[in-house]
């Protein structure tokens, strides 16, 4: 599980690109991998081939925070897109909108996704470019060393579990009275969902059959 | 009591609620769970590692589709030949080891059944109306074809399904996608859907669960309704709906997952009164008219990108929003194309026809039906057909399709999502152009530097054969009004 977070203070990617998808910021052939860790050396590769991208100016080198533009992580579920940024240090995303799959996969990988209006995230890629930023889950707000102070949501589980570093499937775990309650009456209005032992190995052979 | 009229969407989320918290997250139990070889690895190490069990295994079922090759998979004497790849090897090895280790059912490499997982569930009768169904795969929306709350998830929701057989969940707002009217001549599901992302944009459905409706989505077969909520995603919803009906049900009676005698009988009843109640509120429609469909296709490297086939490459300049006018431009500097230039005049050197939206039968045919008696242009580098499944593959073998295709110079593939992600040996290479029947256009989508032009299975036919991105009704015989 993610540690604990609060705030997030120091240089930005001062990006700004829309409609980046997840395919973007992992490629597909790095996907092969069995484990969590190691994304980030293949993170935005096709934007790394740009000459002057901000992913490789040493001035924004290992920042973390990155700010995007509208729709990001848009695309493919994959959350080795969370898991490459992670590795790369980004530990908050700030950027009009996301895509849903990505926003609650971030969240569950310790990196605060900030929505913000268009105009504050320009705002922000300018003060970027030369200056620091920080995003403060206690007050939930991104402030600059100027006058900058932009107010976000976040719903507040996720901001607790940001917050706290909590294992979501051991808190679920906990509900499990009301979970097997709800699977004895669903097995009388709806007993077709529980799939019959007998069901399973006509189908396709069963488990294991390759 | 009376209650207020509900829509689909309400009522599924409403039979799935197990508990509501004070901050509005809801706990909804998951029905039924598609497992695939890339998306699955961590999350059961993590299963492994905090020593927890599969609570409801039976609820779940597992196929390799992302990387597996499409070349044959067995040797003469039918023993399984080596992949290639270390690593689709090894992750192929760990999809089984893990299903075999937490007593799920697998569909292997060289199952008469194997296939890509969307295109599986359905057939196998394991996507049911009215179930919430989920995959480590954002094309999950496709089973909402069939009444079913179906999404995408990340790993790590991968392994809370497996280990509680429920997520924590914020419920969505509603959109409803009307599509009036008839389709006109050679205008196909995946024509629709294009113009429903060119309509709304990709991030017009975020936040949103789309219902379809309209005469047009009920005239469909399942399998059209398939290609349409399949992209539901692409328009930036995380799933697609559309009301079970008699077709739908037509569809899965007597699959082999689906349910029989008593449990048949009270199923239908329940899938009847799911469709959306006169007089629900969405909280945003968009209406399209059919006859405004044309053949379409992408031009960029959004899917948002769309237009009809008899229409030309947008002038960046002409959009008025300054990011949308720069994003054009680098689109279509990636792209390799010029303003102006119209799209039947562009000359393509690849052919994708497969993928979670358009490899099933109905696919197949309609791509069959244009390359019949014809051959594919010189200029044609490749040509791939790979059905969504191995039953999908044995109905077009016995129907005569393969022959259709390998006469005309086209590969027949063993199933597989293939070069619609390029995770296997099926690529397009740099710089190089591809008419694909597949869902995404991305920079890099079909391999490295690949440029990808989104088309129904008709047109990529129509392409294929005259070597350029062609207006299929031009080769139907019809007219093009």
């Amino acid at each position: 599980m993610a540690e604990p977070i609060t705030t997030v203070e120091g240089t930005a990617y001062p990006w700004g690109a829309k409609n980046i998808d997840t395919d973007i910021i992992i490629p597909a052939h790095w996907l092969k991998t069995t484990t969590r860790e190691g994304l980030g050396k293949g993170a935005f590769e096709a934007v790394r081939a740009e000459p002057g991208n901000v992913f490789d100016d040493p001035r924004y080198a290992g920042s973390p925070i990155l700010i995007a533009g509208e729709n990001f992580g848009c695309g493919s579920s994959r959350e080795h897109a969370a898991w490459a940024l992670a590795d790369m240090g980004v530990k908050a995303v700030i950027a009009p909108s996301y895509s849903d799959i990505f926003s609650g996969n971030a969240v569950k990988n310790g990196i605060v996704p900030v929505v913000l209006p268009q105009e504050a995230v320009d705002r922000l890629v300018e003060v970027a470019k030369d200056h620091p930023v920080t995003v403060d889950l206690e007050t939930m707000t991104v402030t600059t060393p100027f006058q900058d102070r932009f107010s976000f949501d976040l719903d507040p589980f996720r901001r607790m579990c940001l917050m706290q570093g909590l294992d979501e499937i051991g808190l679920t775990l906990a509900q499990d009275t009301a979970i097997s309650k709800y699977e004895s009456g669903m097995a009388q209005s709806r007993p077709w969902i529980a799939r019959r032992a007998a069901d399973a190995g006509v189908a396709v052979g069963g488990a294991g059959r390759t | 009591m009376a209650s207020r009229p509900l829509t689909l969407y309400e009522k599924i989320w409403a039979d799935h609620v197990i508990e509501r918290r004070d901050d509005g997250t809801c706990l909804i139990y998951i029905d039924r769970h598609l497992v695939h070889e890339v998306t699955s690895p961590q999350a059961f190490a993590g299963l492994r590692a905090a020593g927890r069990p599969v609570r409801r295994p039976e609820l779940t079922l597992a196929v390799p589709d992302h990387n597996l090759p499409t070349t044959p998979r067995v040797d003469a004497a039918g023993h399984m030949l080596p992949i290639a790849d270390p690593e689709s090897a090894n992750q192929l090895a760990a999809l089984e080891a893990n299903t075999r280790e937490f007593g799920i059912d697998y569909i292997g490499a060289t199952d008469p059944a194997q296939g890509i997982v969307h295109v599986v569930g359905p057939e196998q009768g394991f996507t049911l109306p009215g179930t919430t169904l989920v995959c480590g795969d954002s094309h999950t929306s496709a089973h909402g074809a069939l009444g079913a709350l179906a999404f995408g998830i990340g790993t790590s929701e991968v392994e809370h399904v497996l280990a509680t057989q429920t997520l924590l969940l914020q419920q969505s707002k509603t959109m409803e996608v009307r599509v009036d009217g008839t389709l006109g001549f050679g205008v196909s599901p995946k024509d629709v859907v294009l113009a429903i992302i060119g309509r709304i944009g990709a991030a017009g459905g975020t936040g949103h669960v789309i219902e379809y409706t309209g005469g047009v989505i009920r005239a469909m077969s399942v399998e059209g309704r398939l290609t349409v909520s399949n992209m539901s995603i692409e328009g930036g919803a995380r799933a697609g709906l559309i009301a079970p009906d008699e077709t739908t049900f037509a569809y899965i009676k007597g699959r082999p997952m689906a349910p029989s005698g008593e449990d048949w009988e009270r199923a239908i009843e329940a899938w009847r009164r799911l469709p959306t109640d006169a007089g629900a509120v969405y909280d945003k429609t968009v209406v399209l008219d059919a006859t405004d469909i044309a053949p379409s296709l992408t031009w960029g490297t959004s899917p948002e990108d769309v237009v009809p086939i008899t229409g030309v490459v947008p002038d960046p300049e002409s959009f008025a929003d300054p990011a949308k006018r720069a994003a054009a431009a680098k689109s279509l500097d990636y792209m390799g194309l010029k303003p102006g230039t119209r799209m039947q005049d562009v000359a393509v050197e690849h052919i994708f026809i497969g993928s979670c939206t358009n490899s099933r039968i109905e696919d197949l045919r309609a791509a069959a039906a244009v390359v019949k008696g014809r051959h594919v242009a010189d200029r044609i580098r490749q040509a791939l057909v790979v059905p969504g499944s191995g039953l999908v593959k044995r109905q077009a073998e016995a129907e005569g399709l393969d022959r259709i295709f390998v006469e005309a110079g086209f590969q027949w593939r063993e199933p597989g999502c293939s070069m619609c992600l390029a995770m296997n040996p099926d690529k397009v290479p740099a710089g190089e152009r591809c008419a694909s029947t597949s869902n995404r256009n991305f920079v890099g989508r079909q391999g490295p530097g690949a440029r990808t032009h989104l088309v129904s299975p008709a047109m990529a036919a129509a392409a294929a054969v005259t070597g350029r991105l062609a207006d299929v009704r031009e080769l139907m015989g019809g007219g093009t009004a």
